[in-house]
């Protein structure tokens, strides 16, 4: 890495003071601000030298792909023709229609899928996020054991998902253990609500171990002198956890927050494996990209793939907006910025209160 | 001890046990599954009647291939993760620490590349490796593997470098240490909770591909473990092969908690042995 | 032909990125290897072999038998997972990249039309195979549009198990050939001790393949059609509907168990194996293990009834065909005469159970010592009508799936579904 204390240029914004402050540390000395700006003299050229290798890696590995498949959903289905008996060895290009198309007489099950998808992603991130927070503060404040717990915890997101589909389909199976510790029996494979559950119970066991793990490691990252700050203070459980913990492990849930939404967009293996393929309560929009392309309309398959990908990329572009002060730290807006400020120093009073 | 903190030990000791509960219960079904002999796989019974190791003697045979096979995951999941992590290092102190433009942008794209769905990828991949000969290789998929490991990496990492206080960090560059030193010196050893997480999702993850391994590979020696696992047969066509499926489920699960177990002392320890210097 | 009981693993998914290549391959006019004329076998050196499985460790010392004869013509294993679905996409992303990885294929009986139609499996010189020592609906399953693409190496019929027990007990001379005697019969032992609460008949109701298999088994043993003998739908008609209604109107009289709408293969046969069902439709894979199990001795095999007569069974089974795009063809095609001989499918039959193609096999008195059900197999098989022979597959079983479901879940009349199947199997055979 290279030395790049020598002052060579001015920064452009001062990038320390905010997350300096955000520790709940006193304030750094007065010449702060022209050290930070010092500090990140000539950062551009050592950015580009550090963050390139990660830029080139997923271009070779993603780029060239994706190009293919916005190509491909320019062209429709190779015809069959009538006279050989042959399939016709070039697809018609038909321009947009495989995107129109989801408005016309085939969108009801685009839409069902989108619906679904959107479904499943909201209640089982909520859930999760719930769950694996609840988990890490249990877990953060276990101190024996914790590296049990800690491995038990990682259980259930080690499980291949291909194998946790089998285990699930097993236990709601119609004469399996869900439905004898229930009592009754349920067809959780069949059409209905039921199946949604089914999913949702599955999804959201294997998955809130990955926000337990990740809000862990941000609260194992929070400094003990914030909170023992905030006992001397007298500040209660509740209040140290909203005023303190949550604004501080912030980065770190959002983040596994955002990666489980944009898995949780692309779910596919286990209501596939779980309740089956063609279920309309349960298929989502991988689901049926995949059902359009294993039945050779690569065309239509790839239009629902870039779909489901702007929906994504969306949802991740807010988050960008969402976390970008907490994340990347270089301001933005004014208005966010201050709002920003306002939380630290009202935390900062809760500190020192 | 007063009744109120008592009380409240309790209380965290009843949410531990849930939480192992939580966890535990679908994999313990998973187990036991695993240990009923064939004609006793439909019992519900909550501790199997009779117990088998046929499922796992099936499994680890010879014709399955198997031990080879996780052999192959620990490669390629391995280096997967060492190789993210080193990059997605440098790029997330990269995106915590310095000043430059686009860096919103670089890491919506950095979060891009791994939104499109892995199964899009596959085969224009699979014919540019079978161009280059990268066919039954490990590096056919280790690299694929890189599109959802690189940005998982590096947000996370960005995410925890952000929680670092850089007091520290200009504390130790006044001290004479130069960026590089301070960074190595000061902030990887505070961040290494946050980075041994990482690594461990990231290892799972890898560890976890399908559909690249099986693409990637013909040869049953380099295939890994979940390719291993879709191969497994009953002993007719239609008959499923569940018990060897969860024994093998079993067997691919546990040694990775054994293996984060180990590990996570020594390679935190490590860590943080660092900052003591 | 084969339907998974558990799909193992997802990967059909890569077929997404199948398509993302063919901007590459199929942009550029080239026309794959061009086989509108005779193909050309040439070549000689190692080839692969592409299947599913190997069930019981027969087949490797068959490949090594073939190995020691050829010691420069080797054939090496390529195993795809065990999920039919998978397979097929392995074989076409392998198809999409032209790749020369795999020689020989081995197809599920339902795929021929379209990896034929799609040029990526050579079409085979009849004349080589012996073709009319096998049964002969077997040897329609490997032909597309009149000319032969693959050869039969397995088959499959259902079969209907029947609690050979119970029925004497309650004084039934015989097997039911009729639904309505099979209705009857179940009434009958019901009001033995021990058929209290048992349920009468269950076959794979699932929505997957094997409710494409049940259904059309219904229809077909009702004397309807799905396709008729120029491959279009005909499925709008009162045979049909009889077929339907037998299925449909026995899941709201409790003939059929409201749980067997969740049934797939190993799920009904558990259902048999621990004595909850007087009745089953099954392949012959479970006579073996139903052996056993708790109704081991008590029970026997018959075919399958219909509305007035017996019925039909669908034909399961695999076909070898060779991949277009394969180098040492010559090989190949050896290798295909040698592994669809008789020889080899009597080792499959006796290491495997396979059903052979074979009709001499199914009399042999040795084989029929071992596998009591062969008699009843072949009549299955002889009588058994194909499943749809289409382009688009996929669709047309993904179809009659989404009807036949809505039918036996009550969401639609048999008569709705069946003008609604009528309608949508016409559009996707592009009529």
């Amino acid at each position: 890495m290279a030395d790049t204390r020598t002052p060579t240029g001015t920064a452009p914004r001062p990038s320390g003071g905010a997350a300096g402050r955000r520790t709940g540390r006193p304030l750094a000395p007065v010449g702060r601000r022209a050290e930070a700006a010092r500090a990140t003299a000539g950062s551009g050229r050592m950015a580009a030298l550090l963050v390139s290798p990660t830029l080139l890696v997923l271009a070779i590995v993603v780029l060239y792909p994706t190009i293919m498949a916005l190509t491909e959903s320019l062209y429709g289905p190779k015809g069959l023709d009538p006279r050989t008996g042959f399939i016709r060895s070039t697809e018609p290009f038909v321009g947009l229609k495989n995107y129109a198309d989801i408005f016309g007489e085939a969108g009801g099950r685009f839409w069902n899928a989108f619906w679904n998808t959107t479904f499943f992603t909201g209640v089982t991130v909520a859930l999760e996020t719930v769950i694996g927070m609840a988990m890490a503060l249990i877990m953060h404040r276990a101190l024996k054991g914790r590296a049990l717990v800690r491995a038990a915890i990682l259980v259930p997101w080690a499980v291949p998902t291909a194998i946790s589909g089998l285990l699930w389909r097993w236990i709601f199976n119609s004469n399996g253990i869900a439905n004898g510790l229930l009592g009754r029996q349920i067809l959780w494979t069949t059409e209905g609500f039921h199946a949604k559950v089914a999913v949702i119970v599955a999804e959201v066991w294997k998955t809130a171990p990955f926000i337990g793990l990740l809000v862990l490691a941000g609260l194992q990252v929070i400094g003990k002198e914030v909170y023992e700050a905030a006992r001397l203070d007298g500040a209660g459980p509740l209040r140290q956890f909203w005023h303190i913990t949550l604004p501080l492990v912030k980065p770190a849930l959002l983040v596994a927050v955002l990666f489980r939404c944009m898995d949780a967009l692309r779910m596919f293996d286990l209501p596939y494996l779980l309740i089956g393929a063609q279920k309309n309560s349960v298929e989502t929009l991988s689901m049926l990209a995949q059902d359009e392309a294993s039945n050779v309309r690569f065309g239509p398959a790839s239009a629902y793939a870039v779909l489901l990908f702007l929906y994504v990329f969306l949802i991740a572009l807010a988050f960008v907006r969402l976390l970008g002060t907490d994340l990347v730290g270089d301001g933005g807006a004014g208005g966010r910025r201050g709002g920003r400020r306002g939380i630290v120093l009202s935390r900062r009073a809760e500190v020192t209160a | 001890m007063t009744g109120a903190a008592k009380w409240r030990h309790w209380l965290l000791y009843a949410g531990v046990a849930a939480v192992a509960a939580y966890c535990l219960a679908p994999f313990y079904w998973m187990l036991v599954s695993s240990l009923r002999p064939a004609s006793d796989l439909f019992d519900t019974s909550l501790v199997p009647s009779r117990v088998s190791f046929a499922n796992y003697r099936a499994v680890l045979g010879p014709s399955q291939g198997f031990p080879r096979a996780l052999l192959n995951s620990l490669t390629v999941a391995g280096v997967t993760t060492v190789l993210a992590l080193l990059l997605a290092t440098f790029t997330a102190y990269a995106m915590a620490r310095l000043e430059f433009r686009f860096k919103r942008l670089i890491l919506t794209l950095i979060i891009a590349t791994s939104m499109f769905p892995v199964v899009s990828i596959v085969v224009p991949l699979l014919k540019l490796f079978t161009g280059i000969g990268w066919i039954n290789t490990y590096q056919a998929m280790i690299v694929p593997s890189m599109s959802f490991a690189l940005p998982l990496a590096v947000w996370n990492l960005t995410a925890f470098f952000r929680q670092m206080p850089e007091e520290l960090e200009h504390a130790a560059m006044v001290d004479g240490c130069t960026r590089g030193q301070a960074f190595r010196k000061v902030v990887i050893p505070l961040a290494a909770p946050g980075i041994f997480t990482t690594a461990i999702i990231t290892f799972i993850a890898a560890w976890n591909e399908f559909l690249i391994a099986l693409s990637m590979t013909n040869k049953p020696a380099m295939q890994t473990a979940p390719v291993a696992i879709s191969k497994f047969t009953g002993a007719t066509t239609y008959e499923a092969p569940f018990g060897s499926q969860m024994a093998a489920g079993v067997l691919v699960t546990v040694p990775l908690v054994v293996m984060v177990l180990l590990f996570q002392r020594r390679i935190v320890a490590g860590l943080t042995a660092g900052a003591a210097k | 032909m084969k339907i998974r009981v558990i799909r193992a693993f997802p990967c059909s998914a890569a077929l997404v990125a199948a398509g993302l290549v063919l901007t590459a391959c199929g942009a550029s006019g080239d026309s794959g290897s061009g086989q509108s004329g005779p193909a050309s076998f040439e070549g000689r050196g190692p080839i692969t072999y592409v299947t599913g499985k190997d069930t019981t460790g027969t087949l490797q010392p068959v490949l090594d038998r073939w190995n020691k004869l050829h010691p420069k013509e080797k054939v090496t294993l390529i195993q795809l997972p065990t999920d039919a679905d998978a397979q097929r996409q392995q074989m076409i992303q392998n198809a999409e990249t032209k790749s020369d990885a795999y020689t020989v294929l081995s197809l599920d009986v339902v795929w021929t039309s379209e990896f034929a139609a799609h040029q990526w499996i050579d079409k085979l010189p009849e004349r080589q195979f012996p073709l009319h020592k096998m049964l002969k609906p077997v040897v329609e399953t490997a032909k597309y549009r009149g000319g032969l693409y693959a050869v039969p190496a397995s088959s499959d019929g259902g079969m209907l198990y029947y609690r050979a027990d119970l029925l004497k007990k309650a004084g039934v001379a015989g097997p039911p050939k009729t639904w309505a005697e099979l209705k009857e019969d179940c009434a009958k032992v019901r009001k033995l001790p021990e058929g209290k609460g048992m349920s009468c008949y269950a076959g794979q109701f699932q929505k997957y393949e094997g409710l494409t298999v049940n259904f059309a088994e219904a229809v077909n043993s009702a004397g309807g059609e799905v396709t008729d003998a120029d491959g279009r739908p005909d499925v709008d008609t009162p045979a049909a509907r009889k077929g339907l209604d037998f299925l449909a109107g026995s899941f709201k009289d409790g003939t059929i168990p409201k749980e067997a709408i969740t049934y797939q293969e190993e799920d009904s046969r558990q259902a048999f194996q621990s004595g909850k069902l007087l009745f089953l439709r099954n392949w012959p894979y479970v006579y073996s293990l139903a052996q056993k199990s708790k109704v081991a001795g008590k029970f026997a095999v018959a075919p399958l009834p219909g509305l007035n007569g017996p019925g039909a069974s669908s034909l399961g089974g695999h076909n070898l065909a060779l991949s277009s795009f394969a180098r040492n063809k010559a090989t190949a095609l050896d290798f295909m005469k040698f592994f669809t001989s008789e020889q080899t499918a009597k080792s499959f039959l006796q290491g495997a159970s396979l059903a052979p193609p074979y009709a001499r096999l199914y009399d042999d008195p040795a084989l029929v010592k071992q596998y009591p059900y062969l008699p009843v197999l072949k009549q299955s098989v002889l009588r058994a009508v194909p499943r749809p022979r289409v382009v688009q597959y996929g669709d047309a079983t993904s179809a009659i799936q989404r009807e036949a479901y809505a039918a036996l879940n009550g969401g639609k009349s048999s008569a709705q579904a069946l003008t609604d199947l009528q309608k949508d199997l016409k559009k996707v055979m592009g009529q």
